[in-house]
């Protein structure tokens, strides 16, 4: 492998993994503030479908963004309506808005399918794209994957280092406490969850307007799914989300690069590659295997590997809260 | 979940309203699809009819809506007992195309007189859905892996094992089409009733585990430590039961009794494996035991009226040349209606008890929190 093709593969997994990144902040804020949305496989449907219907349709793929945040903003608020103020199971809502996105997708973009259409301009940075090495890697794509990394950072930023990331913690780990310092709890979680069901949103027609061009049933199908696997892998946190996400990326081309290298395995083995991954990612930060294989380490070494495998959810996650 | 047993002696307008209740969701859903219908410059009344004509119009059409939905009625009777311990079983469609697999492989490298070939596929079938359903379970128990996560992968890989298969190791002699294997023996096969899809023994076996499924929930032991490990898995501990042994065994069942779907989707829906055996009936099989609300009796009822939009918007797409998927649209906001209005109790409708009981999908979301979306540290 000449270095020109390895960067061109490590560019392309950066490209990948940047919907992923987008959704992944997106539950990521959702869920520490206290809320599941399990819906993210079908409202990416959705977008990815409308968003690419409507930027074809007004030849503007800002207006096809715009509305697929305004519907991932929509879905997540019937969760958090559904779970908030009608009291009922967030789990289940969520799971039958996944498989409601699916169908509708299906129905309403049925006329758009394979279809060419608008996508995202290429837009290198200039001076750093030209970096070695680095340049081509990072910074030679378009708006689309500068805003994931941007956002990554940005949602880091907030969370930890903000008054109001504070409080959107507060709500997640201590609804009780949060509110007695004069934190209204639902109408933060109202907030993120919208916030969040937007980029989820946007991350949809991230794909079919820039990463996975086009539309056709099922387009995006199972990317939400491995999202919200990813914001449990990456224990709640966007920078290790964001890793989690590009490890997937990293995944899809391992897939592309084994299969060029042994044809005669059949094409569809490859595909198991993100499914047992994400299995294997779960095991990983969950399972108490991981916590004997750690005191086995050095001492040295013990913390820092905890720090970067072991989780904890958010400790109110999906739990109901009601002012006294 | 609890509007069923609204308890007389509440107000009288209240009530009345009560009654109908169950009725709104469909109205909604039907009023929902009919937009879609609009937008898309479809006569309504026409679709419609041609929705029914799909599923009632003949008597073809209607033994094909019941043989679809055998394996439908199979996996919600399984799905029952899993939701019952408080599982989400949403592996329950890689279940089916695992038993599909299973009873596939048999087909294809036994020959026995068909009594014994048949019995061995259903035997086949139960096992390889009862092995993927408690590999999900195990990864639960041992490893913290939420079952909605593990199910997910499982069912993608069990997607992907078919393909494999039928593109590979068991592709038709005249190449691979990458549609399906070549069809099985007739010994292989299950006797079907005045060539249709439907056969009979796989009626009585769909009756008999609904039978027993409602029986087991209603009056045995069994059924009492799922409830108990569904509605409070400390309280069940206390109690002396083993959550890994009912967890697994809950999953276990409910993975034979879709495997046996998946059995009968090859057996007798079609006669061979193809690629998308299961076509999305374990998912279907999970709308319709949310809308059931786990009232078992309520099951086939609902499992009938799923099977006949399904079938029904099958010919609405040859007539009309509209997207099958209306017919998911239909059940799926019916679902959703149903999830978030269906309990008057909570919307203070009916006198209800306000907040409502806590039932089992209540502590399914629990579950979640317990063990923290599959993750550790929670417990």
């Amino acid at each position: 492998m000449s270095e020109a093709e390895l960067i061109r593969i490590l560019a392309s997994i950066i490209i990948q993994s940047a919907p992923l990144m987008i959704a992944v902040c997106g539950e990521v804020i959702t869920e520490r503030a206290g809320v599941v949305n399990l819906s993210l496989d079908g409202t990416m449907l959705m977008t990815a479908m409308a968003g690419f219907v409507i930027a074809l349709q007004t030849d503007s793929v800002l207006t096809g963004f715009l509305v697929a945040a305004v519907i991932g903003a929509l879905f997540a608020f019937i969760v958090a309506f559904g779970s908030i103020r009608l009291r009922q199971s967030q789990v289940a809502i969520g799971f039958v808005l996944t498989l409601l996105g699916d169908d509708l997708s299906a129905f309403l973009g049925q006329n758009y399918s394979r279809m060419p259409g608008p996508l995202v301009e290429h837009l290198g940075i200039p001076l750093l794209k030209d970096i070695p090495v680095l340049g081509p890697i990072f910074f030679d794509h378009d708006l689309v994957v500068y805003f994931a990394f941007v956002l990554v950072g940005i949602t880091w930023w907030f969370m930890n280092r903000t008054q109001p990331g504070l409080h959107l913690r507060g709500a997640g780990e201590r609804p009780e406490a949060a509110f007695a310092r004069g934190v209204d709890v639902n109408r933060l979680r109202y907030l993120y969850t919208i916030l969040g069901g937007a980029l989820v949103g946007i991350a949809g027609a991230a794909y079919s307007l820039d990463v996975k061009l086009g539309w056709s049933d099922g387009h995006v199908r199972g990317f939400g799914w491995i999202a919200l696997a990813i914001v449990i892998f990456g224990g709640w946190s966007p920078l290790k989300g964001a890793l989690g996400a590009i490890l997937f990326g990293a995944t899809k081309a391992l897939a592309t690069a084994l299969q060029r290298q042994f044809p005669e395995v059949s094409v569809v083995a490859f595909n198991a590659l993100p499914w047992l991954m994400m299995i294997f990612v779960l095991l990983v930060s969950s399972s108490d295997l991981t916590e004997r294989f750690i005191t086995l380490l050095p001492r040295r070494l013990q913390r820092p590997m905890n720090r970067l495998l072991r989780v904890a959810p958010p400790l109110a996650l999906g739990t109901r809260f009601e002012e006294k | 979940m609890t509007q069923a047993e609204a308890k007389p002696g509440d107000g009288q307008g209240t009530r009345w309203l009560a009654r109908i209740w169950p009725l709104v969701p469909i109205i909604a859903a039907l009023l929902f699809t009919t937009v879609l219908l609009v937008i898309f410059g479809a006569s309504p009344i026409e679709s419609y009819s041609a929705m029914f004509q799909g599923a009632f119009g003949g008597q073809d059409r209607t033994l094909s809506v019941l043989a679809f939905w055998i394996p439908l009625l199979l996996a919600s009777a399984g799905l029952l007992v899993a939701f019952t311990a408080g599982l989400w079983n949403i592996g329950v469609e890689g279940q089916i195309v695992m038993g599909a697999i299973a009873a596939s492989w048999v087909a294809l490298t036994v020959s026995l007189p068909a009594p014994l070939q048949i019995t061995l596929e259903l035997i086949a079938a139960m096992a390889a859905g009862a092995l993927w359903a408690a590999l999900s379970a195990v990864l639960k128990t041992r490893g913290k892996v939420h079952e909605i996560f593990s199910g997910l992968a499982l069912n993608n890989l069990a997607i992907i094992l078919t393909n494999y298969l039928i593109s590979g190791p068991w592709q038709p002699p005249e190449g691979g089409s990458f549609r399906g294997t070549e069809p099985f023996a007739d010994a292989a096969l299950l006797t079907r009733f005045a060539d249709s899809r439907l056969s009979p023994l796989s009626l009585l076996l769909a009756a008999i585990a609904i039978f027993f499924v409602y029986m087991a929930l209603r009056g045995t032991f069994w059924g009492l430590k799922l409830k108990a490990l569904g509605r409070n898995a400390y309280s069940a501990f206390l109690l002396g039961v083993s959550s890994e042994r009912q967890t697994i065994l809950a999953m276990a069942f409910c993975g034979a009794l879709a495997g046996l779907g998946g059995a009968v989707r090859v057996l007798s829906w079609f006669d061979s494996l193809r690629q998308s055996i299961s076509g999305g009936i374990g998912f279907l099989a999970l709308l319709v035991v949310m809308l059931a609300s786990y009232r078992v009796l309520w099951v086939p009822l609902i499992a009938l009226f799923f099977s006949a939009v399904l079938n029904g918007s099958v010919t609405l797409q040859l007539r009309t040349q509209l997207h099958s998927s209306l017919g998911g649209i239909l059940t799926g906001v019916m679902v959703l209606f149903v999830l978030l209005f269906g309990d008057p109790g909570k919307l203070g409708i009916g006198g209800g008890k306000k907040g409502g009981e806590a039932g089992p999908m209540d502590t399914a979301t629990s579950h979640v929190e317990q063990s923290g979306s599959g993750v550790p540290g929670a417990d």
